[in-house]
């Protein structure tokens, strides 16, 4: 195994990245989804006409993998309508109107924390989720052996394009992730914490190299600008040399992996008691007249963002949470700003022009520049033939879905596309076997 | 309609390659080439040239209008497959072999088989080795105006015939007999360079092909270098071993698998050149690698990581 991955040299683009973040003016509305995180859904505990201030809870977490909602400005609730989620299913959410005076809950107070229960118990209760875009329940990842993590590993990668808001968390809120640092390292006698930081970032490189220097065990580990530097896998292989198998998770190789801003957060919930209510953004895209990092309430409409941002050049093609490897196409302007949004970005049709899709020419670009080694453009062939050993055999569900076969393929095949069709079409024959047999 | 937005599944940026980028990259990596061979044979290479490109062209675009395909000749392939027949051949082909010759590669070698990236040997090639059989095409070489390939006096023939290796300067320069573009040592690796730079191709087909016939030559001539030097720099090797070897379609896509392609084809040029009828071997050694390719490929697949071991 090479010393590093393959991957891909994407376009940086972050003209954000030296500027400071605005704050968004209080929105009129904001519109609450229950489940902005992977799991079980919340379920609303405030009916129409309720009033509600900064960090009441509007949901409550509904299953072992789940997280509550808290409100994230004053007002009173005027909707709880089912809105269709970016994956297509129905979720409730709770709109709230503002009454413009941001009031903070009186219930909100610094957790008291003097185990590692009640540190897990704590960032179970924040409501925090992987803000890196994944939207994993934090809770979950410590709710482990503690003897079982030998590395903490803190995603400051940041590859997509465009996207800066960790580097401003990591340039910012230093003092926020040195306490949250703190507190787990001392709750889970964590040996050894791995910062890791794409080459490029030298301001966020410099930023936690002084955080390392007040802690023991902290390290910053300088990574090749490549994407998907980020990737969970990738980042642990480039960290520790650990090889997380096939269907592992990365605790199963000693690793707990969370992104910088994931880690600021739980240690502002520490420090203040405020659970996850607002979220620095990064607003981007050639349609945008003045990008910029935008800290904005859980809930508010993209439009205000776009709008504090100068409005647009030219009205977008496409707009996206995320960035545009793996980013979520939105379908509606006013679409809410979820816990898990790092940026939003709104792309100009020149940006979202993909070429036409032809006849592959076996270059094998895609395999050879695989993180993983997948083949797939031979994934794509067995996936026209429903052939699900065939797609068993190429481990098609080692994808991570990183798009960079894509992003290179001459011919613009699917390929990306194709694998995630692959892994839904393998996750329902196990399903249908599951039933057989059950 | 302004309002609306785009969906569609990530990723939403492109890199921009494209197959007929990296047919013109491959064409432009071919002009000092065809520039070389034009100004060593005589304008009449041009002619060749020429009537190769067009017929390939045309014969796809007829193709796909009478099969009702989606037209393919933007994709410059067709282009650079007659191109890459034209500098194989003698200034001195007749017209109407270049024509047939074109035919056999469009229509036969890939059309039928489905069209680019379908084919399963590569077509230049495969019309090359089709005229040397039907048409005797090399039987009479065309020399410098200032020499040609298999027969004759091209320096393969010497050699083969016991006489002295020719000086390393003329075969840099392209000053002896041969095929329009396989001649100029000089102008093959200034597209080697380019193709490189520009990330087309890789060193590994290439290096393993001439490498492999230079060490083989070295054995046989008792490390003799320049002899082994004068192998390497006459014939079509040096064209087939950047130009045609690697070709996407019909040479193996993972690193160890070119290593292995590489190799194969310059253990049978060597074999062909020392021990065969043809005092030139490349176009078989190419062609007969193509074959195995898609063993070659599944012996060498990557690893996927965090996979089992295979």
């Amino acid at each position: 195994m090479s010393f590093f991955l393959k991957g891909v040299h994407v376009p940086h683009r972050k003209s954000t990245e030296n500027k400071p973040a605005l704050r968004l003016p209080v929105p009129k509305t904001v519109t609450i989804p229950m489940a902005m995180h992977i799991g079980a859904p919340a379920r609303p505990t405030v009916k129409v006409g309720d009033n509600v201030k900064v960090g009441s809870l509007i949901g409550e977490a509904t299953g072992a993998i789940s997280a509550p909602v808290y409100a994230s400005i004053s007002g009173k609730v005027t909707k709880i309508s089912e809105i269709i989620t970016s994956n297509g299913s129905k979720v409730p959410a709770v709109t709230i109107e503002s009454d413009g005076e941001m009031l903070r809950d009186e219930a909100v107070c610094p957790p008291s924390v003097k185990s590692r229960e009640e540190l897990v118990e704590a960032i179970r209760k924040s409501g925090i989720v992987g803000l890196g875009g994944a939207g994993f329940p934090t809770y979950v990842k410590f709710n482990v052996d503690p003897a079982k993590i030998e590395e903490l590993i803190i995603n400051g990668a940041e590859c997509e394009p465009y996207i800066t808001s960790d580097t401003l968390t990591m340039t910012e809120r230093a003092d926020d992730m040195e306490y949250a640092l703190k507190e787990i390292k001392k709750y889970f006698g964590i040996k050894r914490v791995i910062i890791g930081i794409e080459a490029n970032k030298k301001k966020a490189i410099a930023s936690m190299k002084a955080l390392a220097g007040k802690l023991e065990g902290v390290e910053v580990a300088v990574l090749p600008t490549l994407y998907p530097q980020g990737g969970e896998k990738v980042l642990i292989y480039h960290t520790t040399k650990k090889t997380v198998p096939v269907g592992k998770l990365p605790i199963d190789v000693g690793c707990v992996v969370i992104n910088c801003t994931t880690l600021a957060s739980i240690g502002s919930y520490l420090r203040d008691g405020m659970p996850l209510t607002e979220k620095c953004v990064t607003v981007d895209g050639g349609s945008v007249k003045e990008p910029c990092n935008v800290i904005a309430p859980i809930g508010a409409p993209l439009s205000a963002l776009f709008e504090l941002c100068g409005g647009f050049t030219s009205y977008p093609e496409k707009v996206l949470y995320g960035g545009p490897m793996m980013g979520i196409a939105v379908p509606d302007i006013d679409a809410p700003v979820l816990k898990n949004t790092n940026a939003v970005l709104a792309l100009t049709e020149k940006e979202a022009k993909l070429p036409k899709t032809t006849a592959c020419i076996r270059c094998g670009s895609c395999t050879n520049n695989c993180p993983f080694g997948l083949a797939a453009a031979e994934i794509l062939l067995a996936y026209d033939k429903k052939d699900t050993e065939r797609l068993k055999a190429l481990s098609v569900e080692a994808c991570m879905e990183c798009g960079c076969c894509s992003f290179l393929c001459p011919a613009n095949r699917p390929l990306v596309q194709t694998n995630k069709l692959a892994k839904i079409l393998l996750k329902e024959e196990k399903a249908k076997e599951a039933n057989k047999n059950g | 309609m302004a309002d609306l937005l785009r969906l569609s599944v990530s990723p939403h940026i492109h890199s921009g390659r494209s197959t007929a980028g990296i047919m013109r990259d491959v064409l432009i990596a071919l002009a000092p080439t065809a520039i070389a061979g034009t100004i060593i044979f005589g304008l009449r290479s041009l002619l060749v040239i020429a009537v190769c490109v067009a017929s390939c062209v045309i014969f796809e675009a007829l193709f796909n209008i009478i099969t009702k395909k989606e037209q393919t000749v933007g994709d410059l392939s067709a282009a650079l497959t007659g191109l890459l027949l034209a500098l194989n051949l003698p200034s001195t082909a007749p017209i109407w072999q270049c024509a047939v010759g074109s035919f056999f590669a469009i229509i036969i070698v890939k059309c039928l088989f489905g069209g680019i990236g379908c084919n399963l040997v590569n077509p230049a090639i495969t019309a090359r080795v089709f005229m040397l059989v039907a048409f005797g095409s090399m039987a009479k070489p065309a020399f410098p105006t200032i020499v040609d390939t298999v027969s004759g006096a091209t320096p393969l023939v010497n050699m083969a015939n016991g006489n002295e290796a020719p000086k390393l300067t003329d075969l840099l320069l392209g000053l002896k007999g041969g095929a329009i573009g396989e001649v100029c040592a000089i102008a093959l690796i200034a597209g080697f360079v380019y193709l490189l730079i520009r990330r087309v191709i890789t060193w590994h087909i290439p290096t393993a092909f001439v490498g492999s016939v230079f060490i083989f030559s070295l054995f046989a001539e008792s490390f003799d270098f320049t002899k082994a030097l004068a192998m390497i720099l006459s014939g079509g090797l040096l064209i087939g071993a950047i130009f045609m070897a690697t070709d996407y379609v019909t040479s193996p896509a993972t690193p160890a698998g070119k290593i292995i392609f590489g190799v194969g084809a310059g253990l049978l040029t060597f074999l062909i050149r020392y021990f065969g009828v043809y005092p030139e071997g490349v176009s078989f050694a190419i062609l007969f690698m193509n074959i195995l390719t898609p063993y070659i490929e599944a012996w060498t697949a990557r690893k996927v990581f965090g996979g089992k071991k295979s």
